[in-house]
């Protein structure tokens, strides 16, 4: 094992159990990151890859395997999340849910507002600090969320799919606001996402993932150096490669997919 | 005007409808809203005053309103009306005090706990129904006949209400919201009132507006059965010595009290809930 490792996942199985029976989401999964990585796992929905997330989280128990997370117990929370879609407390004014994760962490007052004031800043929102969410768009919430999880200096910080919902202006825009934001403190980052388009723009590696039961394919590096300016990435020949190796390794599992789920429907319909 | 293209074929020209933005409109939309509401009662209160006085119903049941007028100044300046509205009011403060506060705390923890509701529900779903006035001779018998009973019987109405609608409040809340709290390792504080009791508010608030409808139900009721002042007991006697003025009088106030504490709690809301849009 290698000395920066700082998340180990190994064998993970993960089983649910419903009224209809249990199936498995995660069959044993293994992947490691390094401390300061920026890892992006991708995959087609329903392949578990949330599941890995609140796992890491702390939000969800494992069926088997082993999840581990190395870190400093410095007083700085061990993972902050960015949720899925609308996830910021519509209650509560653009300052008080980015102050949220900071109440639970003694500091001054004063020290905790200067936080507050600098994550405002950082995503461009301090016009609307006093705003309740209602009043913002999309992209704007999605930006208080990933100011709030930022704020609170975690260790690694897990982003469930965070853009999925955007318009893909409002995408381009905080996939680069992101890059940069993280540039300043080059965390460890684990990135949910379906999109390959946006796990090769982010990420430092891709874990590719198949569906039912979600299985790890394979580990993808992406070397392009940072920082990173995503439109002109777009551009380079590089990355139209990695894109099209990794939706080909996923094609067929697609397709597989669609087959198995659609013969199962068939059988479903036999008298 | 736009120009319409020339066409062969049949020469039908339809046009969009120009709109109002260019005009200067003596009064707001909001304004002319506000003339109509108030121009609604005043037309009631003038064609009960003409059928009245065209003898087309029997004054003895159907004062005019210029004769209740009469009848509620004088009420006004000899303070009956406002000791009856006094002694009325504090048994609705009182009891609503008495049965909203306990339903929201223990509304919240049944909200929370799937298990405790699971356990609770038959007892609260089998009480829930019964008319509240039917326990008020039981009320009476435990609690005397003094202010107690009644402070007792409008707790025990609005309890029901503003539990019921405090559980449904906790439970619609989204579950993610409850996911963040814990990432971000939320007190328990922060947990109870900054997640759990502001997402339920909304619904709190319902339940706090049925409630007080209730309450004047129940109140009044209360009045008319035990108790020797009170705008119920205004009505009551009003019936048994036929004086029918003092008695729309008291049907007026009562009214007028309804009204005036939903606007009160209203505001409240708008108090307590910024964050909800402007539903006007």
């Amino acid at each position: 094992m290698l000395d920066d490792v700082q998340i180990v996942v190994e064998d993970l199985v993960k089983r649910f159990t419903l009224p209809t029976g249990s199936f498995v989401a995660l069959d044993r999964v293994s992947f490691q990151v390094r401390e300061g990585e920026f890892f992006c796992i991708v995959g087609p929905s329903g392949c578990g890859k949330t599941t890995i997330l609140r796992i890491l989280a702390g939000l969800e128990t494992k069926t088997g395997g082993d999840v581990a997370i190395h870190y400093h117990a410095n007083g700085r929370p061990r993972s902050a999340m960015v949720f899925q879609g609308e996830a910021v407390f519509p209650w509560m004014t653009v300052e008080a849910n980015i102050a949220f994760g900071l109440r639970s962490q003694p500091m001054p007052a004063a020290t905790r507002r200067d936080i507050v004031r600098y994550y405002l800043d950082q995503v461009g929102l301090t016009p609307f600090a006093r705003a309740y969410p209602y009043q913002l768009s999309g992209g704007m919430k999605q930006r208080v969320s990933i100011a709030r999880a930022f704020a609170t200096d975690p260790e690694i910080l897990l982003m469930d799919e965070p853009f999925a919902a955007l318009d893909e202006q409002n995408k381009l825009l905080l996939q680069q606001e992101l890059l940069r934001i993280w540039d300043e403190s080059r965390k460890t980052v684990v990135f949910i996402t379906h999109s390959i388009d946006e796990a090769v723009a982010l990420g430092d590696r891709v874990l590719v993932m198949t569906a039912q039961p979600g299985k790890v394919k394979q580990v993808v590096p992406v070397d392009f150096k940072r920082p990173r300016h995503i439109p002109e990435l777009r551009r380079d020949a590089r990355f139209g490669e990695l894109v099209y190796d990794i939706w080909s390794a996923l094609r067929d599992e697609v397709s597989r997919a669609r087959e198995s789920r659609g013969s199962a429907r068939g059988e479903e319909s036999l008298p | 005007m736009s120009t319409v293209v020339e066409r062969n074929g049949p020469r039908i020209v339809w046009r969009a409808r120009e709109d109002t933005a260019g005009r200067v409109r003596f009064m707001t939309t909001r304004h002319r809203e506000i003339l109509m509401s108030i121009f609604s009662p005043l037309v009631v209160l003038i064609a009960w005053e003409v059928v009245v006085r065209a003898n087309l119903v029997d004054a003895r049941f159907f004062p005019a309103p210029t004769s209740i007028v009469g009848t509620f100044w004088a009420l006004i300046r000899s303070g009956d009306l406002a000791s009856a509205v006094g002694v009325s009011l504090t048994r609705i403060g009182a009891g609503f005090l008495m049965g909203a506060v306990p339903a929201l705390v223990l509304g919240l923890g049944l909200g929370l706990s799937r298990m405790v509701r699971a356990f609770a529900n038959p007892i609260i779903y089998a009480l829930y129904p019964v008319p509240k006035v039917a326990i008020l001779p039981l009320v009476m018998l435990i609690f005397g006949l003094g202010e107690m009973s009644k402070y007792v019987i409008i707790a025990i109405a609005v309890f029901f209400l503003v539990l019921v609608n405090t559980i449904a409040g906790v439970v619609q809340i989204d579950p993610i919201y409850f996911d963040v709290a814990r990432n971000f390792n939320a007190s328990r504080r922060d947990f109870y009132l900054g997640v759990v009791l502001r997402g339920a508010l909304p619904a709190i608030f319902t339940g706090l507006k049925l409630a007080m409808g209730v309450a004047l139900i129940v109140l009044v009721t209360a009045e008319f059965v035990g108790a020797r002042s009170g705008i119920g007991v205004m009505i009551y006697e009003s019936w048994q010595v036929f004086a029918i003025e003092r008695l729309f009088v008291g049907l007026v106030v009562v009214s007028f009290l309804g009204y005036v504490l939903s606007l009160l709690l209203d505001e409240l809301e708008r108090l307590v809930i910024p964050w909800q849009r402007d539903r006007r």
